[in-house]
């Protein structure tokens, strides 16, 4: 009897250890997959734009213009100009600006989350940080439209307000929480005896922020601004909606622009597919990718630096 | 004023939310002397250090009650300032805890922190910078790397370069929590040597798990059990002739 039973006990371990043989390489090559992924993604998607506009950008762009011009007048029937200059001067300046509203905003915040709140508050302040984030863009368009033009017209006495100002503040507002999540992990991470060892030489909870903290996170904080601008670069649909649409370099504030990445999707349904102006929109592209590449990966290596320390 | 005790506590108590880690302390530290703080893990021994310059107080569930006397002044009235407090009574903690900025930051660190900037002079802070780092022997091997990184130097180098931060403030007490734990045998000695040198000037107050170290670096000793003194004399006769029994135990290894 007990040798009967032994017997199928091990049938079945063996039948069970069969199984993860097959199994257990099956799931690491599907991880592995997963993995692998990413990359033939990314790779892959900046071959299509490069690609869809290969042809014009190698034998008929004027790369000088395209990178100098303010004109950009792709539809213009004699003379047809692709400078984007203009456009690059719109993505900057309402970065620009929204960054001037998001960096205070957002690094205060998360000083504030981080180091001078406790418990249940603190942990609402953060849903509610997060929830700012899942406020889909065109809701932020919708705003920018609908409540910032008529109190930008009222309050600056301006014709219109769809502008840099409006785009500005509105991509600022979108940037906030990515600044705010990053920046507080950045603090986080900072060791409490760093803290300790300030307060008890006597310092006050803000003389710790900015003379420790700062130093202590700085690379974490700086990637922190930097994803944040990466935000604000890419960011499209809700820029398209309260910037105004005019192609031209803001003199000020209160005039409107067009962003790089607002062209893309304003223009690209009505070109002809494969055409010289569809094709142009994909040199934007690549510009834009070049743009917030090189942005992500500073942001990236400094976040590697502060864990190699 | 000379003959005063440096610190006096009366009946001191606190509590971690409902848990009592301190049960009515009676204590008179005295004035420029090494005072070695032992007992078992957990008694409170550094929950009272952490008393005496309110650093207990960033946990906002921390509670104390009693009278704590530094100088003549009752530190939990109300009226007292705290950056004041801290400026007089300095700490050291069980991990060297240097600041990431350079070495001249950290020990200038206090410094500027209570110098108004009106008074603050390039001449008179190398003057500080050199004569902290000249008591506890790091001039001579840092005077050429000021502007690095202290976080990188040696344990034994930040633990002094810790000790070294206090001195440009003119602390009358020091209070240090384990200074050695973190460092090896040769690097204790070392510290433990500078802490005798630096005697006398401050009132040390020194929380230690290590019987020989107690023997070896302090005047006086206070062995503590459950949030309770239990015995408080000159160190030889506490470890020679110790009156209550649960010391006898504790310092012969019976427990703890
Ligand atoms: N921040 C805190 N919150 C809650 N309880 C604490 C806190 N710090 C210490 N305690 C408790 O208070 C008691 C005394 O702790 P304390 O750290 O003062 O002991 P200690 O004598 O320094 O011990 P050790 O020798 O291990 O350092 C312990 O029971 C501990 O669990
Ligand atoms: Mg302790």
């Amino acid at each position: 009897m007990t040798d009967t039973t032994s017997g199928t006990d091990e049938g079945q371990v063996s039948t069970s250890r069969r199984i993860a043989a097959i199994v257990e390489p099956a799931i690491e090559w599907l991880i592995r997959l997963c993995g692998f992924s990413a990359i033939f993604f990314v790779f892959g998607i900046f071959f299509f734009v490069f690609s869809s506009g290969a042809d014009f950008i190698m034998n008929r762009l004027d790369v000088v213009e395209f990178m100098t011009s303010p004109e950009w007048y792709p539809t213009s029937v004699s003379n047809k100009r692709y400078g984007t200059l203009a456009l690059v001067a719109g993505t900057l300046s309402v970065t620009t600006l929204a960054m001037m509203i998001a960096v205070p905003f957002g690094l205060g915040t998360a000083v504030f989350i981080s180091e001078f709140c406790d418990g249940p508050f603190k942990e609402a302040l953060k849903i509610i940080v997060e929830f700012l984030a899942a406020i889909p863009s065109v809701v932020w368009g919708f705003i920018g439209l609908a409540i910032m033009n008529p109190v930008i017209i009222d309050v600056f006495n301006a014709p219109i307000g769809l502008n840099v100002l409006n785009g500005g503040v509105i991509l600022g507002l979108m940037s906030v929480p990515i600044i705010v999540s990053i920046g507080e992990d950045a603090l986080k991470a900072v060791p409490d005896t760093y803290r300790e060892a300030s307060l008890a030489l006597g310092a006050t909870k803000w003389q710790t922020v900015y003379k420790v903290l700062f130093p202590a996170a700085r690379s974490g904080l700086l990637a922190a601004v930097l994803l944040g601008v990466g935000r604000a670069i890419g960011e499209t649909i809700a820029v398209l909606m309260a910037t105004g649409h005019a192609v031209q370099i803001p003199n000020s504030p209160l005039d409107s622009v067009r962003t790089l990445t607002a062209t893309i999707a304003a223009e690209l349904g009505e070109t002809a597919q494969g055409g010289d102006h569809y094709q142009a929109l994909f040199a934007i592209g690549v510009l834009l990718f070049i743009f917030t590449f090189a942005v992500n990966l500073t942001a990236d290596l400094l976040v590697r630096g502060i864990k190699n320390k | 004023m000379a003959n005063q005790a440096s610190i006096e506590t009366r009946d001191v108590r606190l509590w971690y939310g409902e848990f009592q880690a301190l049960k009515g302390i009676d204590l008179d530290v005295s004035r420029g002397r090494i005072t070695g703080l032992i007992g078992p893990s957990g008694c409170g021994k550094t929950t009272l250090l952490r008393c005496f310059n309110r650093i207990n107080e960033r946990y906002d569930y921390v509670r104390t009650e009693g009278s704590l006397i530094i100088d003549g002044h009752n530190i939990y009235a109300p009226d007292v300032d705290l950056i004041e407090l801290r400026k007089r009574v300095g700490m050291v903690f069980q991990r060297p805890n240097p600041l990431p900025i350079s070495i001249r930051d950290n020990v200038l660190y206090g410094y500027r922190l209570h110098t108004p900037k009106a008074e603050r002079s390039r001449g008179a802070e190398d003057e500080a910078l050199e004569s902290a780092l000249k008591s506890v022997q790091l001039w001579d091997i840092l005077k050429d790397r000021l502007g690095d990184r202290a976080t990188r130097l040696q344990l034994e180098q930040q633990q002094k370069l810790c000790i070294a931060r206090l001195l440009p403030l003119k602390p009358s007490i020091i209070l240090m929590d384990e200074p050695c734990s973190a460092l090896d045998p040769d690097a204790t000695a070392k510290v433990e040597e500078l802490i005798r040198q630096i005697a006398g000037e401050f009132t040390i107050l020194i929380v230690t798990h290590n019987m020989a170290q107690a023997r070896r670096v302090s005047d006086e000793c206070v062995f503590m059990l459950i949030g309770e003194i239990v015995e408080h004399g000159r160190t030889e006769d506490l470890f020679i002739a110790p009156k209550d029994q649960r010391t006898a135990d504790y310092i012969e290894g019976r427990f703890g």
